[in-house]
């Protein structure tokens, strides 16, 4: 099979856009890799075949300067120098051929097995596809990964919440931020101003830390309690994070706000089997109930388990705990859309 | 099929991936097609097209010797002539985040193996990635034991014994406790949650058990080797594994249940207007549904079946009388 030559433009336009594009933009990479000076634009014309073919000097002009873009966001270091070092007024263009290539690192069959181990713990999160691509880059050396895994463990870890994509790169880039956040109990919304300074996935929830510039305070917030858009409100590297700051630890002392409150359940006999292994205490009330003593700290968190045990738990107090199971169960009764009269 | 690829995916994820795939299939003279297809998640006619779309790049001349060489007919793939994009692009920003990321959450794991594997990879990583890495230090995974240290302990002893353990055991969606006999096969961590996989001789097929329902583990002095047909589970397609003849459920999810459609597997998903969507999904067992919808409140509705949007309301009205009975409060009479 052979087309040799430089490709008629005929040929290209029978082909979909983005391959076109996508060839263009190759050709173009292999191009600013391969000269060892500078490339003068009109020389970058004229050798890319896909740019011979536009029609104008504008249109030229136009596609050229959106393809750098395009390439710089992938990661390509794609450098603007003088094409001639006494007269600065031509830009050429190259890439730097050290700065573009993964550095020569060879990994032994077992760092490649912990490596895939962690590509894959991302599997269902919004970072599958670059963990999936990082790992076959490691592993374009040729080694192939031991996949018998000596660990034992395969962790899966999940970013199911709408805010993470934009707080990530906003605790990267350290870029303010401003959204609406839902308070635990009355679930209030509030605009809140925070500048990021980490993340981290706590049992299974990611939160945000940082400093709440309304507040004049540090703040956790859970990223699951983020209503709508997250807006920048700034530029990057704003601001500084305090140096060694560690979300985990952070998290683990301010997410739990309060102490833990005793409450009492009436629980039916034979069911609530999770509540009474946690149970301080358990007595009988009579055939049908028991009596059930449990500290809790999160009265919403508690009131979603307790309601899902439908009728055979009730709760005898604290009453704001007893509130909120009723307002599950009454909207279970009568879900939405509101209608006014309970159906009974 | 092939078109729609072409039309869907940008010029830019598909250059980053033939500068990846590049380097890969240089290293990997002869390598099937079907293979390639696999390593890059993509179909072998994609594979196709793009070693096809290669074979059109070259260094500047656009002449016969300044073309990629690429050779496919015989289904195994030969690459030549590609010097200049023969090593693969530094790792992105992401691309280093999750990797090292996704290490230390692993290395941090109380008693794990492998330590010395994890720390070499990741002090080589670091090395690689430079500045990408930069940040990656606050952004953390906490993958922890929680509250089931013991029970994880003695399941480990009982994996690399293999030994058959004995569990009583919570079914929290029919919060209901059994007894079984286990055949472990591995441990993982979904979600944050610890779960057993194992061969289980009550059900006689693979099963998940989470580590914090297990109400006890007894390692049992028997050969604890699971069956041939014992299949662990595709982790990537979710730990609830739904089978066709599964009944077919309807709900009305509001803004604020909208996450069930992530934390489930559903056969289809509306968004609806209010952020809210109309999602359905199919279940053997509708025990723990009627559960969920008990817990979401207003924010859900059953729409089909009819009867189990019945059971639902039937239960909740039962779970207020409670309520209803004792003085002053503030229930809407059923």
């Amino acid at each position: 099979m052979g087309l040799h030559g430089p490709v008629p433009s005929c040929l290209m336009s029978t082909q979909p856009n983005a391959a076109v594009k996508t060839e263009r933009l190759l050709n173009l990479v292999i191009c600013l890799l391969y000269t060892r000076m500078p490339m003068s634009k009109s020389k970058i014309r004229e050798v890319v075949p896909q740019y011979g073919a536009t029609a104008s000097e504008e249109a030229f002009d136009r596609m050229f300067e959106r393809d750098k873009d395009e390439l710089r966001d992938l990661g390509i270091p794609l450098v603007t120098e003088p094409l001639d070092v006494f007269f600065d007024d031509e830009p050429g263009y190259r890439i730097d051929r050290r700065e573009y290539a993964l550095p020569e690192i060879s990994f032994a069959a077992d760092e490649l097995a912990v490596l895939g181990l962690a590509s894959r713990a991302w599997a269902q999160a919004s970072l599958a596809g670059p963990a999936a691509q990082a790992l076959r880059k490691l592993k374009a050396a040729g080694v192939e990964r031991d996949d018998s895994s000596l660990i034992g463990i395969e962790p899966r870890v999940r970013t199911a919440e709408p805010a993470f994509e934009k707080v990530k790169k906003a605790v990267l880039e350290r870029i303010p931020v401003t959204f609406t956040y839902r308070a635990a109990g009355s679930g209030e919304g509030t605009t809140r101003h925070v500048q990021p300074w980490g993340i981290a996935s706590w049992h299974g929830r990611w939160y945000l830390t940082g400093f709440d510039t309304d507040r004049g305070a540090p703040r956790v917030f859970r990223l699951g309690r983020i209503e709508g858009e997250v807006a920048t409100a700034g530029k990057p590297a704003a601001y500084d994070v305090p140096v060694d700051h560690q979300p985990r630890a952070m998290i683990s002392t301010m997410a739990v706000e309060r102490d833990p409150q005793p409450a009492v359940l009436r629980v039916r006999v034979g069911a609530g089997h999770s509540l009474r292994r946690r149970a301080a205490n358990v007595g009988d009330i009579d055939d049908t109930w028991s009596q059930v003593r449990i500290d809790f700290t999160d009265t919403e968190a508690f009131a979603d388990e307790i309601s899902s045990f439908g009728p055979d738990v009730v709760v005898e107090n604290p009453t704001e705990l007893r509130e909120s199971v009723i307002r599950r169960l009454t909207g279970a009764l009568d879900p939405m859309p509101s209608s006014e009269e309970v159906s009974g | 099929m092939n078109a729609t690829r072409h039309v869907s995916e940008s010029a830019t994820s598909r250059l980053s991936r033939l500068l990846t795939m590049v380097p890969w299939l240089l290293k990997r003279q002869g390598v099937e097609i079907e293979e390639v297809a696999r390593e890059f998640g993509v179909t072998p006619a994609q594979v196709e097209a793009d070693l096809a779309l290669l074979f059109l790049c070259g260094t500047p001349g656009g002449y016969h010797g300044d073309l990629i060489e690429a050779e496919w007919e015989s289904g195994k793939v030969f690459l030549g002539n590609a010097d200049t994009i023969k090593r693969p692009l530094r790792l992105g920003v992401d691309e280093a985040l999750a990797l090292i990321v996704g290490l230390r959450a692993l290395a941090a794991v109380p008693g794990i193996g492998e330590r010395d594997a994890l720390v070499r990879a990741l002090a080589k990583l670091e090395a690689a990635t430079g500045s990408a890495a930069t940040g990656a230090s606050r952004i953390q995974v906490v993958i922890d034991e929680g509250t089931s240290k013991e029970t994880m302990a003695l399941a480990q002893e009982a994996l690399a014994a293999h030994r058959r353990v004995h569990l009583r055991y919570l079914v929290p969606g029919r919060d209901e406790s059994t007894e079984r006999d286990v055949d472990p096969m591995r441990v993982i961590n979904f979600d944050a949650q610890w779960y057993l996989e194992g061969w289980c001789h009550r059900a006689e097929d693979v099963r998940l058990f989470r580590f914090d329902r297990i109400e006890s583990l007894t390692v049992l002095d028997q050969d604890g080797t699971p069956p041939a047909e014992a299949q662990p589970r595709d982790l990537d397609s979710g730990v609830f594994t739904p089978r066709a003849d599964d009944q077919l459920v309807r709900l009305a999810l509001g803004p604020g249940a909208a996450w069930v459609s992530d934390y489930y597997p559903t056969e289809s998903i509306e968004p609806t207007q209010d952020g809210g969507a109309v999602v359905t999904l199919r279940t053997a067992d509708t025990a723990w549904l009627r559960r969920m919808m008990w817990r979401l409140g207003s924010q859900a509705r059953v729409l089909e079946p009819a009867d189990l949007a019945l059971e639902v309301q039937r239960g909740a009205r039962e779970a207020l009388k409670a309520y209803a009975a004792a003085a002053g409060s503030t229930v809407p009479s059923g």
